[in-house]
């Protein structure tokens, strides 16, 4: 039984007719090529190309450019505070930790120094999107086991966050909140009291996460022990984020290099050994405690003053280059800006998380069920629109 | 003689043209209503995540604003079973051929959301290299949903003026 | 005008290059700051510049990889910033390019030095049309499989609305 190992388009965009060039392995009768497609619930808007052996996965191939806008591109045509809005539509679930690395780039380009209440704003709302990222995480994290309650619980208590997110920036998920200079506006005193109130009351909803998710018989026997990636593979492959911290490996940017007056507060970065799923769960779930105490700390010794430097329209940035880079929820991100002296950057890099961790992926997908594969698959925090950019 | 004749055969046309208004109307109408009100309060979405707008339809799927209290619930059996896709966001050149499969692939009558700026007119990526400035050259749209990305409450607004427009559908083939 | 912050003495930097120095005498430090150092080396020597960074000066964890088009010079530049565990070094990102022309830049692959420069490098080939020579896959990883224009990253790329 022949079998077909793939099909590639060979024709050029304005050919006359589409060619298609396809091999078939004669004796293969075994491996069988199938698609986890760009529609498919558990793949979102990504394609990994799987070798399936029966029930098992010989070799897999992912293919992600679906939602490739060329956000690169677009920034070499639009000055520096024109960039805002569309860099934060890379990681949206995200996307205060999005706009930041580039705010820290250009600020370091520009040589300004960012009032303390504006760095204890970003530093109050990146660690609010970091909850607002993880929940969706946990949620389908949950959501691709099985655990429908797990699904129901974290999207409507993520609610919480985005509405504490839409009193400071006034968007529900889009903020455009951190910009070059600081923040764009001030935090209202009602914001504060609804802060404090909502880090009480999730420490405690967080015990609960952990009664029924992270202490489940069930969810441990779906998530132990699949998709091991070891300490010395995850440092080779580059991984970053809470794929790297779930091996052993303990990069945290904000401890690294402390940005944005990140020094000025007391937290850990939670460090697991096991490489295993269930580890990368359980480290976001550890992330969202240390933040909550971070938004704390924050909200209650956040010094007077000024939020935002005076900067204008367009901006003029000296020639320069930069790599600015911060923790986001999911990894390293991190922005390399090429300026010649003009109000448009020259080269605009977008380093996101998910592109870094894209490569453990085929890596792990090997030799496992076909039924391991979304929770591998998610439990790298992989963000398809974040790798695509 | 003949008048009466003509009397006659005017009242028969007359009888059977009020058949045909009364069959109509006692049998047609209320069937196109059934089967309207059965296709609008199950409308079931293709599980297909085109962009960044698919974090507001995972709110509105959530618990805070539930759409399935309309009953628009995500079915995951297959592709064939589904009547609405709900295009979220950019749509680029190399997933483009692939929503018209997709599209293709629904059985009849199907409807299409187009959520976002994005989908509309090509939204805050007009100037990209890769990406379609809208998707109703590709498919047809039944009604656009405008933001960036629009508020969950947005979404369900746009699906309740779908349901409306079901409601009036004047056929039963679906269009 | 706010004041601005006291420029720190890169001493580690300026450690790492003597280190890099002394073993490649005709690498070219581009700039350092306290804790960023860029170098640039040519084409033929960067797989064992890669080696050396990454064996005898702890830095084994790749960041990411870019290429900057220089139409002026008629050059592209690919550069590739490293990331470190070894503790004490943790913040520094070491960034070493290369120069090469724009008519056919061929360039070595450094996926035996750091095997998650893959996809990287991948995706600099399709956006510049640099052909990294090693490189077991040079498929297209974002853009459509049948792209048929020029590499949509080059300054002489107009995007069609613009």
């Amino acid at each position: 039984m022949t079998c077909l190992r793939f099909a590639r388009i060979t024709s050029r965009q304005g050919d006359d007719e589409l060619t298609v060039e396809s091999e078939y392995s004669p004796d293969s009768d075994k491996i069988m090529s199938v698609s986890l497609g760009p529609q498919h619930p558990g793949a979102g808007h990504f394609r990994i190309r799987l070798w399936l052996d029966g029930d098992y996965v010989v070799r897999s191939d992912p293919d992600p450019g679906y939602v490739h806008r060329g956000e690169e591109k677009m920034g070499e045509y639009r000055n520096y505070i024109q960039n805002v809005p569309h860099l934060e539509r890379p990681e949206i679930l995200d996307s205060s930790n999005t706009l930041f690395p580039y705010a820290l780039g250009v600020d370091e380009l520009m040589n300004s120094k960012i009032p303390p209440r504006g760095q204890y704003l970003r530093v109050i709302m990146s660690e609010i999107n970091r909850i607002i990222s993880h929940m969706y995480f946990l949620a389908i994290q949950g959501y691709f086991m099985g655990h429908t309650t797990m699904i129901t619980w974290c999207m409507g208590d993520r609610d919480f966050w985005i509405d504490l997110g839409e009193r400071i920036g006034g968007a529900r998920v889009t903020f455009a909140y951190i910009i070059p200079g600081g923040v764009r506006n001030d935090i209202p005193s009602y914001a504060i009291d609804k802060g404090l109130k909502t880090c009480d009351w999730f420490d405690k909803r967080m015990d609960e996460y952990e009664k029924i998710f992270f202490d489940n018989p069930m969810v441990h026997q779906r998530s132990d022990k699949i998709g091991v990636l070891s300490r010395s593979d995850a440092l080779a492959l580059g991984a970053t984020g809470t794929v790297a911290r779930a091996s052993g490996l303990s990069f945290d940017v904000r401890k690294d290099e402390p940005y944005s007056s990140y020094e000025d507060f007391e937290f850990k970065t939670p460090v697991l050994l096991q490489g295993d799923s269930w580890a990368r769960a359980y480290v976001a779930l550890l992330d969202m405690r240390e933040a909550v105490k971070i938004i704390r700390q924050a909200l209650k010794k956040i010094p007077p003053g000024q939020v935002r430097l005076k900067l204008g329209p367009q901006p003029r940035v000296p020639a320069g280059e930069v790599y600015s880079r911060i923790e986001a929820a999911r990894g390293e991100y991190s922005y390399h800006i090429v300026s010649d002296g003009s109000p448009r950057p020259y080269r605009l890099k977008i380093g996101s998380p998910s592109f870094k961790n894209l490569r453990v992926l085929p890596h792990l997908l090997r030799n496992v069920h076909v039924a391991d594969i979304p929770v591998i698959y998610w439990g790298l925090n992989y963000w398809p629109v974040s790798a695509d950019r | 003689m003949v008048v009466a004749q003509q009397e006659k055969t005017g009242a028969f046309q007359v009888l059977v043209g009020k058949i045909d208004d009364v069959l109509q109307y006692a049998i047609g109408d209320p069937m196109r209503y059934l089967a309207n009100w059965g296709r609008l309060y199950s409308l079931w979405p293709v599980h297909l995540e085109t962009a960044c707008c698919s974090v507001e339809v995972g709110a509105a799927a959530g618990s805070r604003f539930d759409i399935e209290r309309f009953g628009t619930l995500e079915a995951f059996g297959s592709l064939r079973a589904c009547d609405l896709i709900i295009v979220m966001g950019t749509v680029t050149r190399k997933l483009a051929p692939r929503l018209k499969l997709i599209y293709d692939q629904m059985a009849e009558p199907k409807w299409v959301i187009a959520m976002g700026a994005c989908s509309i007119t090509g939204g805050l990526y007009f100037d990209s290299y890769n990406v379609l400035r809208g998707i109703d050259d590709i498919i047809p749209v039944d009604v656009y949903v405008p933001g960036c990305p629009p508020r969950a409450e947005a979404l369900i607004q746009g699906i309740v003026l779908l349901q409306e427009k079901i409601r009036r559908m004047p056929t039963l083939g679906g269009r | 005008m706010p004041p601005t912050p006291p420029t720190l003495e890169p001493i580690r930097a300026k450690a790492f290059a003597a280190q890099i120095a002394s073993r490649f005498p005709e690498v070219k430090v581009q700039w350092m700051k306290e804790r960023r150092l860029k170098v640039t080396s040519s084409p033929l020597r960067m797989r064992e510049l890669g080696l050396f960074v990454r064996d005898n000066m702890g830095f084994d964890h790749m960041s990411t990889v870019s290429a900057i088009d220089w139409i002026a010079k008629n050059e592209l530049e690919v550069v590739y910033f490293i990331g470190s565990s070894t503790p004490g070094q943790e913040d520094f990102i070491l960034a070493i390019s290369e120069m090469v022309a724009r008519d056919n830049p061929v360039v070595p692959t450094l996926i035996e030095v750091w095997k998650g420069a893959e996809y990287h490098e991948r995706e600099t080939h399709e956006m510049f049309g640099i052909n990294f020579q090693g490189h077991p896959d040079q498929r297209h990883i974002l853009l459509p499989e049948d792209w048929n224009d020029l590499p949509p990253l080059r300054k002489d790329y107009v995007s069609p609305g613009r």
